[in-house]
């Protein structure tokens, strides 16, 4: 492959890993350590039957856990595409 | 049929499963010893990840940890996955590109270096034996729960089976074998959180049932609003709200992930898929798998907190439930009643100092007596953390054969994390030193048999621990981390990401993060634990969060000694830009 196009391929691909480690850092240290005070005093609504919740203690124990899964699953997404748009990817 | 009878029938089944898997799954080659031909699919894989990473402790301690911590209980929810991400992200794909057999491979090809690579190596040892002695100690411990049989029996029964499947299957063995393993131990944990959920708060779903009401037989209200009112009644902090100040949490949770990342039995396992597209798909699998099981451990914990209190709280000795006494009968429940009231009054402190010493003879009410030095608190209670999974089920009157489930489950979750750490070790043996540094006419053959003759050795080692377990396991965990964090998880990265980086940075940051990180736990672990309160800490971080800083001192020092020291060469930077594309990563190579 081309050196220019291999560098515009990474480029891609670290913003991609920026943009997304950023969400993970959020849900987990924002919202789980740094802002669990205030975001306690948020509570689930009554309906969704998880209204015992208060919203930080939420994040830090489940809520995190869940995007961290949704971001692994993003990212591999987001990859395969841009694999065959490079003509990277593996036969 | 009776618990033991139960138990004895489903650990047998699951053992000649695991033996079954083990002789179809035989390796002929060193790449199916080492890295099971790179041909198990990404589903499998994260599967056998998941059953690999979730150790007796994931099992067997985690959900009664959290449930005596409560909200600072999520350093370990969040550290012990977050690191997956990064995984997925930052190392998985470019390792399995790379697409050799083990993470010192990487260091010294990558820094073109056999001193870089002896280090890693070294790490690499240290790390998995700190890990692998602890899991046989559980396998220990539910034989000698559950089997009753001695410990020492049980650990020797732990180590046969490992020693069948490891020695003959290497890591294709290993590897479907944690697939079996997986279902058995997720199944075990689940089944009982449902019970009980659906006992306690009518919903069959553990992780919403944590968040919402109490049936009316258990007095109604939300779960954790009913805990925070008991703990305050009690005196401990609200279970929602933590004690740790929020530095520490912030920094132990971060050495978890980045620990987490830089394990070499965690690494390992993506070296094992066919593509590079696989290994980021597979640490996604591995993480739905694992989270099943982690977004569970919390609903457990406030579950059995809740019966827990319920049960024993100002409870007369005579009408406690059977458990009580069964587990009394280990050591690992005891009762002094301070104030002659015949009940047990369960309040914060601790009832004695250390752990109970017990003497002969019965107490007015039939107790074990203990001698141990009483404090001038009114709590009666000594409650060892690790029993609360394994007495859960019997806590919450469910029927034998699900008891006999846990056993099964978390033996499964023991043997399969010491199985993947023996590998490590023998193919650090095998591979890394014997090939590498001193024989590298090596024949394939040969590498095959050393291998297997390490993996024995290193069972007998590991079982050695077990029975004599040094008394310094639980605190060499905070150094297996703090080790992976400031050691492992900075040079890869910066040998992906940063192409300009070279030997000498990397050794010296390596070295700097390790002696650092060491230095510290060392100090406030074993020289003077005395002064490990948060007064005398650096900045408060407590050892366990201390691999945070490692890790940091490493990439500085590392980014400055590479700007006064000569590039590397030509060829290792075009290794670098081949490393970040996925197409030609082939099949794992024989170099």
């Amino acid at each position: 492959m081309e050196k220019g196009q291999l560098q515009e391929y990474w480029q891609t691909n670290i913003k991609y890993l920026v943009g997304l480690l950023a969400v993970w850092f959020v849900v987990s240290y924002g919202f789980g350590i740094l802002l669990v005070e205030p975001l306690d005093a948020i509570r689930f609504p009554e309906w969704t039957g998880g209204g015992g919740f208060k919203l930080g203690f939420w994040f830090a124990q489940q809520g995190s856990i869940y995007v961290f899964v949704l971001l692994i699953f993003v990212y591999v997404a987001l990859m395969n595409r841009l694999d065959k748009q490079y003509d990277v990817h593996e036969e | 049929m009776d618990v033991q009878a139960w138990t004895y029938l489903i650990v047998g089944l699951t053992f000649a499963l695991y033996i079954g898997i083990a002789i179809w799954a035989k390796a002929g080659s060193t790449k199916e010893f080492y890295v099971a031909g790179a041909g198990v699919p990404p589903l499998a894989n994260g599967m056998a990840t998941a059953a690999d990473w979730m150790s007796a402790a994931s099992f067997i301690s985690m959900a009664g940890l959290i449930s005596f911590m409560g909200y600072d209980g999520s350093i370990y929810l969040m550290g012990w996955t977050g690191g997956y991400v990064l995984l997925a992200l930052l190392l998985a794909p470019y390792l399995r590109k790379f697409g050799k057999f083990t993470v010192p491979d990487f260091v010294g090809d990558r820094y073109y270096s056999n001193a870089a690579r002896t280090v890693a190596v070294i790490c690499a040892i240290f790390v998995s034996f700190t890990y692998v002695a602890g899991q046989m100690r559980g396998v220990g411990v539910v034989f000698s729960r559950f089997l009753e049989v001695p410990i020492n029996f049980g650990i020797l029964i732990g180590m046969g089976i490992v020693f069948f499947y490891a020695v003959l299957g290497g890591m294709k063995g290993i590897t479907y074998t944690q697939v079996a393993q997986y279902c058995v131990l997720i199944f075990a944990y689940m089944v009982p959180a449902i019970f009980i959920a659906i006992q306690i708060t009518g919903t069959p779903l553990p992780q919403q049932g944590f968040g919402s009401m109490l049936t009316p037989e258990y007095g109604g209200g939300y779960l954790l609003d009913k805990l925070d009112g008991l703990h305050e009644q009690l005196g401990f902090t609200a279970y929602t709200d933590g004690s740790k100040p929020m530095i520490d949490v912030f920094f132990i949770t971060f050495a978890l992930m980045v620990g987490t990342a830089g394990l070499p039995h965690v690494i390992v396992r993506f070296f094992t898929v066919p593509k590079v597209r696989d290994a980021r798909i597979s640490a996604g699998w591995a993480l739905v798998f694992i989270a099943l099981l982690y977004t569970t451990a919390p609903a457990v914990a406030a579950f059995a907190r809740y019966n827990l209190i319920n049960t024993v709280s100002n409870t007369q000795y005579a009408e406690l439930p059977s458990w009580f006494k069964t587990w009394e009968g280990t050591g690992l429940i005891a009762w002094v009643d301070k104030n002659d009231d015949g009940a047990v009054q369960y309040v914060n402190g601790k009832a004695f100092a250390g752990k109970p010493a017990f003497t002969e003879g019965e107490g007015a009410e039939g107790q074990r007596l203990i001698s141990n030095e009483l404090t001038d608190n009114s709590n009666e209670l000594y409650i060892d953390r690790d029993i609360m999974v394994l007495a859960n089920p019997e806590i919450a009157n469910l029927p034998a054969w699900v008891i006999a489930l846990v056993a099964a489950g978390g033996l499964a979750a023991a043997l399969s994390t010491a199985a993947g750490l023996l590998l490590v070790i023998s193919t650090s043996v095998a591979h890394d030193l014997i090939k590498k540094q001193f024989n590298p006419d090596l024949s394939e053959k040969a590498e095959v048999t050393i291998a297997r003759i390490s993996v024995a050795c290193a069972v007998l080692i590991a079982g050695y621990f077990g029975i004599n377990p040094p008394g310094f396991v639980a605190q060499v965990v905070a150094f297996a981390f703090g080790l992976a964090a400031s050691s492992f998880f900075p040079v890869i990265i910066m040998g992906i990401f940063y192409k300009k980086m070279n030997k000498e940075g990397a050794i010296a940051g390596m070295l700097s993060g390790i002696l650092f990180t060491a230095a510290y736990i060392i100090y406030f672990k074993f020289i003077n634990p005395a002064a490990n309160t948060s007064e005398n800490w650096f900045l408060g971080i407590s050892p366990e969060g201390i691999g945070t800083v490692g890790m940091i001192i490493n990439f500085v020092v590392s980014f400055v000694v590479s700007k006064i020291t000569p590039a590397p060469p030509e060829d290792i930077q075009e290794l670098v830009d081949s490393l970040r594309y996925p197409k030609g990563a082939g099949e794992a190579s024989m170099h």
